[in-house]
């Protein structure tokens, strides 16, 4: 192949290293209204009053606009599929306000001063309420988060909110209790992941403005531009024919603009003024007014036979979607299918969940999405067992994990084409030297270094539900335009569509010319999430390019001459990865470091193996950083307790030691030229395989994230187990 | 711009909310409005020089001059590169100055705890010269930090600390140092601000064996009083202490 | 108050607030390239050059820079190019909004080193931070820039 599983440069690379404007705060207009939210400093209460009469004096003040100035039609944020799973729970503003941070009033004026001025003379009373912040209390609280009558779910979640429960549900498969009866070694542990934050650079931003037809133009920082298109419509009350979504360059996403987070702010702004409107998110906005991971604990059951045969796994999720219920039903189902559907030598399999809402910031989209925190959860649990059964954890997942052919009742019935996972692990294995390393080496008297392993999968799109269009065009002089509605944040979809364009059509990549999505203008997609791009866009691409091949041999090559094809796919052939960390742990204080983290990767095909490389090396780095420290935490009134980079500390390139990826390439029969995704299930495999590092290192196991030094440190003084023994060594 | 001290002490006198600028970093993220900025940038307190007896340090000298400085080098050892290095990055510290860091009384300060080991003064405008340690006690009345002055002689140092990751604030910053027979040992971010530990210091002779040592440390812990932040708890901190002296006297030692 | 500054090799005098930052300021002429990432001054992404040392534009009141020279990316167009042609061959701009302030110090850290160090970039780059990379990739482009810059010396 010429241009696909090529490392090609990205076609916006110069542009975005030599600093040019492309991004959305570089290309508003001048002369937009700045606009700033006020955000409630209670977890929970009900507005009594908002007065402005001082805040409207300040000079410049355009217009202040609170609750009573919204339409009354509950929607929701999540850029999810019409009908979204996710429950109807917002407006725009409420009366009630539900975390610290949930917006009051949106004030917008001609210039900064002016509105953070009058920002302050806002005055709101309030009839303060009990909060609820403890996810382990929130069901049948007798606060109820969401008493609204008109709170509307679209389909059967296993909602019932006046219990404060989001959603719920349970799947089964074979007789779980059954198969436990026949175990002679079972696990059965409670893991904790909390939220994250995804901290991508650029943070949330969007302008609007009316256009000549009158029309509303939302330009924004998305993953969604067609969700954002739609869910304007619905929370605005006005027709979706009558705005407009422009996605320019995305300073990163990672989930978090998988919802809409400052879109309707100006846009209400404009609607009102009929004035052009900013809304830019500070750092502290981002961390706590946005969307983060969801805080989940796992229950984990898993048992084998003496040879090491596992033949039940029961998982049950208590997932945490705070104040509003963004992604809250779907992300939960991924934290128990995309685990236990690696181990599909199991006879059989449960899994259980509740999604309940808390007074704290929403969750959403985090790359991962549920699976990270499964994956956390369940191969800690197969690591304990190997400790217990005795066995090299490795050998223990060779013989459990499911293999190419395999239908698998845990991941939908689903029959998986492409899974060289055992390959994964094996060349991991070497490239770590395992065997040599494996579980621990001394290198001093108060250091030592320690081997962890975790395997991981997720999915390729939503099956059925994700649609991606492409249309590709002849134009004059025999070059090509490539439309489509896929958001690039950063990945470089751009590139990897129009490197199978390229390929599709026999041509080279500066014949293809790529457009940045417009809504008017661009074929119908719903996003860039749930590792959907490159598998269900990229079909998209390569039946546009084919029909227009037949076009070209039938018809000759003339401007204008096109083809247009749609794509969704019935199946999500899941990605795989097996990832294995070094950790050197200096035993006097707990201070824990990765040295190195191995991660070998099946893909199906990299469309661009330098770009899925580095796709890869982030997402572990993220998810180092989420093993270590990032914790998104609370104190006792509910306030966010870190909400800036001072305080919420990301890896830094001092943090990470060296990362090594490689690719054991299958082919998906289902995708283009042979792809799966890769962008969610690098980030799943840190944890765990840290987690299992620190357990060989010191013979503790930490349950819950992140894995401080003063954790493993305080957790060693208490045990006292294997530490002094480690130290004999 | 001010031209000279008395003028920019007069601006200072003047108004509650006028405020002397250093790198600005901290004064930014604050949420508190001030009336005038007073910046002594044009009044050369930018350089480190030395006399007979001792080393000066404008206020306005940036920690990047510092950490890179041979001079410093020369009498302390690495302490300032080594104390620096984990703060931010190199486009804050070529901001952030010496002045504004000291003045602020951080607790997370690594930059007194530095201090704090070495025999160092400080010249207020109005106070006159006043040891470090009587100024960080002393109330926080207005004044101009004019510059820091530290006595110039060879000086072992260390500098330990422990962050929860590389660019954090110190979970617990320990420096000691050994000059003409005599220890230091400074601890900050306790997380409350540097403190000598005086009676653990007396213990150590200037080659103490791995007795005195255990006996030092056991001071340590005992003399100095640890707190609980988002960072770390007192517990932890605690049996830190003991940990990172130990590894400050035997770097030294070495 | 009127300030005086040379911008990439051109003289700007200007009315401005006092408390302008120094980043509100070179956007505000039109040097889109410097990015804000943070309120507390620790992503980096605002790094432009003051009197040829690398600073946090975000914490630099733009009245201290009367009489003084920024340097921002686009007065570097053929060095940014020169070394952003190895990012882009890793892949490792990404979504590319660090990368400005990235280059802005990878070629401050040149006039500080001539060959430096894994450890020595690690250092220096310490405080620009990336969300998408995980720096491995940066580090490759990084070391083979310096590489072919020895070499070239």
């Amino acid at each position: 192949m010429k241009t696909v599983n090529q490392g090609i440069e990205k076609i916006d690379a110069m542009s975005l290293l030599t600093g040019k404007a492309v991004y959305t705060d570089d290309l508003a207009l001048e002369n937009c209204l700045v606009v700033k939210v006020l955000r409630s400093p209670h977890a929970f209460a009900k507005i009594k009053d908002i007065d402005l009469t001082d805040a409207m004096k300040i000079e410049g003040m355009e217009c202040i606009l609170t609750y009573r100035d919204v339409p009354n039609k509950r929607f929701t944020m999540a850029g999810q599929s019409y009908p979204e799973p996710s429950p109807y729970d917002r407006l725009i503003l409420d009366r009630m306000v539900r975390y610290v941070g949930d917006p009051m009033a949106i004030a917008a004026g001609t210039s900064e001063k002016a509105v953070d001025k009058a920002l302050k003379l806002i005055h709101v009373s309030y009839d303060l309420l009990d909060p609820v912040l403890d996810p382990d209390k929130a069901l049948d609280h007798k606060s109820i988060i969401h008493p609204e009558a008109d709170y509307h779910v679209n389909g059967d979640i296993g909602n019932e909110v006046k219990r404060n429960l989001c959603a719920s549900g349970e799947f089964s498969a074979g007789d779980v209790e059954n198969e436990f009866s026949r175990c002679c070694v079972i696990v059965d542990r409670v893991y904790h992941t909390k939220a994250n934050n995804q901290a991508m650079m650029e943070t949330h931003r969007s302008f609007s403005y009316p256009d000549h037809a009158g029309r509303l133009v939302i330009c924004s920082s998305t993953q969604i531009p067609f969700h954002v298109r739609r869910i304007a419509a619905t929370a605005l009350d006005i027709p979706k024919s009558r705005i407009r979504v422009i996605k320019p360059k995305v300073g990163g996403g990672f989930g978090a603009k998988q919802t809409l987070v400052s879109e309707l702010f100006p846009a209400l702004v404009t609607m009102k003024t009929g004035k052009p409107a900013k809304m830019v998110f500070d750092r502290s906005e981002t961390f706590t007014a946005s969307t983060s991971r969801h805080e989940m604990k796992i229950r984990v059951r898993i048992g084998a036979d003496k040879a090491g045969h596992i033949l039940a796994i029961q998982m049950d999720t208590l997932s945490n979607t705070g104040a509003y219920g963004e992604h809250g039903p779907t992300t939960v189902g991924l934290s128990g299918h995309k685990a236990m559907s690696l181990y599909n030598r199991a006879k059989a399999v449960q899994f259980t969940y509740k999604v309940v809402y808390t007074n704290t910031m929403s969750a959403g989209a985090y790359r991962g999405y549920g699976a990270t925190q499964g994956t956390f959860a369940l191969e800690s649990a197969v690591n304990e067992l190997s400790d217990l059964l005795s066995m090299d954890p490795l050998q223990l997942r060779l013989k459990n994990i499911l293999k190419s052919g395999d239908t698998v009742a845990a991941y939908y019935g689903e029959t998986i084409n492409s899974c060289p996972l055992p390959a994964c692990i094996q060349k991991g294995r070497e490239m770590i030297g395992w065997d040599r390393k494996f579980p621990f080496r001394k290198i001093s008297p108060t250091r030592i270094r320690a081997v962890g392993a975790a395997i991981a999968m997720q999915g390729s799109g939503i099956p059925d539900i994700d649609r991606a269009s492409a249309r590709v065009e002849v134009q004059e002089g025999g070059f090509y335009t490539l439309m489509i509605g896929a958001a690039d944040m950063g990945t470089g979809c751009d590139t990897i569509l129009a490197q199978m364009a390229a390929e599709s059509l026999g041509c080279d990549m500066d014949k293809i010319v790529v457009s940045s999505v417009d809504t008017d203008a661009s074929p119908y997609d719903t996003g860039s999430y749930a590792s959907s791009t490159t598998y269900v866009t990229g079909m998209a691409v390569v039946k546009a390019c084919e029909e227009l091949k037949r076009k070209i041999e039938a018809k000759g090559i003339y401007p204008a001459l096109s083809a247009s094809a749609t794509h969704s796919s019935p199946v999500s052939p899941p990605p795989f990865m097996a990832g294995f960390s070094e950790i050197e742990m200096d035993l006097e204080t707990g201070e824990t470091k990765v040295v190195e983290f191995v991660g070998v990767v099946d893909c199906g095909t990299p469309i661009n193996p330098s770009l899925a490389r580095v796709q890869t090396e982030g997402g572990i780095v993220q998810g180092i950083g989420m093993a270590l420290y990032e914790d998104i935490s609370y104190n006792p009134k509910g306030k966010m307790t870190r909400d800036s980079f001072m305080q919420y500390k990301i890896p830094s390139r001092l943090d990470v030691g060296r990362v090594r990826v490689e690719f054991e390439s299958s082919y998906e029969p289902t995708g283009p030229f042979g792809a799966k995704s890769i962008g969610e299930v690098v980030i799943n495999t840190p944890s765990p395989a840290i987690a299992h590092a620190i357990h060989n290192a010191a013979g503790i196991y930490l349950r819950k994230l992140p894995m401080t030094a003063e954790t493993i440190f305080m957790t060693l003084k208490e045990q006292k187990t294997a530490w002094p023994s480690v130290l004999k060594n | 711009m001010v031209q000279s001290l008395d003028e920019a002490y007069e601006l200072l006198a003047q108004d509650r909310n006028n405020v002397i600028l250093g790198g600005l970093l901290w004064i930014k993220m604050g949420r508190k409005q001030y009336q005038t900025g007073i910046d002594l940038s044009g009044l050369g307190l930018n350089a480190i020089s030395e006399t007979e007896d001792s080393i000066h340090i404008g206020c306005m000298t940036t920690l990047r001059q510092m950490e890179i400085s041979p001079l410093l080098l020369q009498w302390f050892g690495p302490l300032f590169s080594d104390a620096f290095k984990g703060i931010v990055g190199v486009q804050f510290r070529n901001l952030a100055t010496l002045g504004g860091s000291v003045y602020s009384r951080f607790g997370f300060s690594d930059v007194i705890t530095a201090l704090t080991a070495l025999d160092t003064q400080v010249r207020l405008y109005r106070a006159g010269v006043v040891t470090l340690s009587k100024f960080l006690n002393m109330d926080q009345k207005r004044d101009i930090l004019e510059k820091v002055i530290i006595k110039k002689q060879v000086t072992q140092t260390s500098f330990q600390t422990l962050r929860k990751s590389a660019t954090d604030f110190s979970i617990l910053s320990v420096a000691t140092s050994l000059c003409k027979g005599n220890w230091k040992i400074a601890a900050g971010a306790r997380p409350s601000m540097a403190i000598l530990a005086e009676n653990a210091a007396g213990l150590l002779s200037p080659e103490p064996d791995e007795k005195t040592i255990k006996a030092a440390l056991d001071r340590v812990v005992n003399e100095l009083s640890f707190g609980t932040d988002q960072r770390a708890g007192a517990g932890y901190r605690k049996l830190l202490a003991g940990v990172l002296v130990k590894r400050g006297i035997e770097a030294i030692c070495r | 108050m009127q300030i005086t500054c040379r911008i990439n090799n051109r003289e700007f005098i200007r009315e401005i607030e006092p408390d302008l930052l120094l980043i509100d300021f070179v956007r505000s002429l039109g040097f889109k390239s410097v990015k804000r990432g943070c309120d507390t001054s620790n992503c980096g992404l605002c790094t432009v050059w003051v009197d040829e040392k690398p600073v946090l534009s975000c914490s630099v009141l733009a009245a201290r820079v009367n009489h003084r020279i920024v340097t921002t990316l686009e007065g570097l167009e053929e060095e940014a190019k020169a070394v952003g042609r190895f990012l882009a061959k890793e892949g490792a701009e990404q979504c590319g909004f660090c990368s400005p302030g990235l280059i802005m110090n990878i070629l401050a850290m040149k006039k500080e080193f001539k060959t430096p160090t894994t450890d020595d970039i690690k250092q220096y780059l310490a405080g620009n931070l990336c969300r998408c990379s995980g720096y491995e990739s940066q580090l490759r482009a990084i070391e083979k820039y310096f590489d072919l810059e020895g070499k070239n010396q």
